[in-house]
């Protein structure tokens, strides 16, 4: 069975984003995670304006993604990710917004990120991947569950590439770390190199 | 490829506390949908929900008070497969839920509120050694978690799978399913003319996978796909297109066709836009004679829960020869022409075919095969 590469690595943390062991933006400045997400946005010259209704998981899934996925022209990617969190930043907000009886506004738009998949479909939106999808939630980076199931994809399912990711946020903790596997590369796809990746 | 199967079930609703008494509740067509007290803003609202007693009297066995509803929910449902066959150490649990125990949220308790940790108290209970896999993907989760679980066993990387299924009617997602407009004020009607939205429902569901030597009762899982509209993140494609190739991906597997198809257990949530999603993508792969039925008259919208509930149920319908009737539709309300079932018919199932639909443009379809 001929082996699987990983291609491209992504991380955003300690409010950074780098791109395959280079730092393409860094931002010491942000006072919290929603300027930087945004300054991050600007930085890079994005022109895509669904950015800003999006949520902390999905603007951080984005800024993230997109630094890898802009350069592909294959559309046959399935997108697998995995995060501790859940949607819990977003739980807490739309949760603020019916504790008070007195002041119940819950509103559709914070709502529906109250999924954490939701960050994928925003993916799967933004470039037009009618792909295979899945959601993990797990205390710690599962490497043999995320190399175990991309596998599956590429080898079972005519993907031609997988693009997997741990992306957290809680309130001002985060944490992104994005990397494409495809049929060709140089890095061989192994849990040896994941947990590597993700140290 | 290993052959993988689902050889035990579990599930507890308002219907009933067990498999077998929810069977003879459908049989009779019973609904666990009613008028509830106001909770929240809301008022003179329908929903399906569990009598905190019947819970507690699953699992009278311990001292239960102190640990959350939602909890004592999942294991109630997987307590009986466990006392039927033990746990080794190469068994793994994995949970389908999409909010777990968000109540915590009301006291401000993210620990609480964390699925992981609720996964760990699930697996801590039953003395699982392997750490717990969570799939949380809106409302596809359940049927997702099946296809994950046939997937890491044909991979080789798991071995015996319990899967659980839960998830609750709370305050979170009732307020949030009434912003979208998207709840009806009266029980639901899937696929029906006057069709006016989801009634939210609560349930807990568990399976025993592997791919051990099947019995006359276990079910093969043989074939599956989970494919996104790459559409809009709130509502389903107009042309249903991840559902057609999440179908299309699972008849692949299955190396059938599409007229193979005995029995279609449908997402049907009786919000306008997915029934007629559906409908169009069934018509697509030519299911048009097929009969098709939601189970969403009976159990209402069970989140997490439902489609590893509605997967539980057609194999119940498989071995009983049996297929359980769409309950509230009267005139059907989709563009294109579906066989969806007005009554139980006697049926003889071999290849059934479950789907599910949800936010975030998420689809996932799965074959079922009579062994």
């Amino acid at each position: 069975m001929e082996s699987l590469y990983i291609t491209h690595v992504c991380k955003i943390q300690s409010q950074q984003i780098i791109l395959n062991d280079k730092v393409v933006f860094e931002d010491v400045e942000s006072a919290d995670l929603n300027s930087f997400l945004k300054n991050g946005y600007k930085n890079q010259a994005y022109d895509y304006a669904k950015f800003f209704k999006m949520d902390h998981l999905s603007k951080l899934t984005f800024l993230a993604a997109e630094p890898i996925l802009q350069d592909q022209d294959d559309k046959n990617i399935a997108l697998v990710f995995m995060n501790r969190a859940a949607s819990l930043d977003t739980d807490v907000k739309h949760q603020q917004s019916i504790q008070n009886k007195e002041a119940y506004y819950p509103s559709p738009a914070v709502f529906v990120y109250t999924l954490p998949n939701i960050c994928l479909g925003e993916l799967s939106i933004k470039h037009k991947l009618q792909t295979e999808n899945c959601f993990f939630v797990s205390e710690n980076f599962d490497s043999k569950l995320m190399y175990n199931y991309a596998e599956y994809l590429i080898r079972h399912k005519n993907v031609d590439k997988v693009l997997c990711g741990w992306i957290d946020v809680l309130e001002n903790e985060y944490r992104a770390v994005v990397y494409l596997v495809e049929k060709q590369g140089e890095i061989e796809h192994s849990r040896n190199e994941l947990e590597q990746i993700f140290i | 490829m290993k052959k993988v199967y689902i050889h035990q079930y579990n599930y507890l609703s308002p219907l009933g506390n067990n498999a077998q008494t929810n069977w003879e509740a459908l049989v009779n067509y019973q609904s666990g949908i009613t008028l509830q007290p106001k909770l929240g803003n809301l008022d003179g609202y329908y929903a399906s929900v569990i009598a905190d007693k019947t819970i507690d009297n699953e699992i009278e066995t311990f001292d239960t008070n102190k640990l959350p509803r939602v909890l004592k929910m999942a294991i109630a449902a997987l307590q009986p497969l466990i006392e039927k066959q033990r746990i080794t150490p190469n068994s793994t649990l994995i949970l389908s839920t999409t909010k777990g125990d968000i109540k915590a949220l009301e006291q401000d308790n993210l620990e609480e509120a964390s699925i992981p940790f609720l996964a760990e108290q699930i697996a801590s209970h039953f003395g699982f050694r392997k750490r717990p896999i969570i799939v949380s993907n809106a409302c596809v989760s359940g049927v997702l978690a099946l296809a994950v679980a046939k997937r890491m066993i044909q991979m080789d990387m798991m071995n015996e799978v319990y899967i659980v299924a839960v998830d609750e009617v709370t305050e979170f997602v009732v307020s949030g399913f009434n912003s979208f407009q998207a709840m009806s004020f009266e029980p639901c009607k899937p696929y029906d003319v006057n069709r006016k939205g989801v009634n939210l429902g609560e349930a807990a569901a568990a399976v025993y996978v592997s791919a051990n030597e099947p019995t006359k009762n276990s079910i093969e899982i043989v074939g599956d796909g989970s494919i996104n509209d790459a559409n809009h993140i709130s509502g389903p494609s107009r042309t249903g297109e991840g559902l057609y190739q999440s179908i299309q991906s699972a008849l692949n597997e299955a190396d059938i066709t599409s007229n193979q198809i005995d029995y279609v257990s449908s997402h049907g949530t009786a919000t306008l836009y997915n029934d007629e999603m559906e409908a169009i993508a069934f018509d697509r792969l030519a299911l048009n004679q097929t009969p098709v039925s939601s189970l969403k008259g009976y159990f209402g919208h069970t989140l997490g829960t439902s489609g590893l509930l509605e997967t539980i149920v057609t194999c119940q319908m498989m071995q009983n020869k049996k297929a359980i009737a769409n309950l509230g539709l009267e005139h059907l309300g989709v563009t294109k022409p579906i066989h969806v079932l007005q009554k139980h018919i006697d049926l003889d199932i071999n290849y059934a075919l479950k789907t599910a639909s949800g936010f975030g443009g998420c689809n996932t379809a799965l074959i079922l095969k009579k062994v």
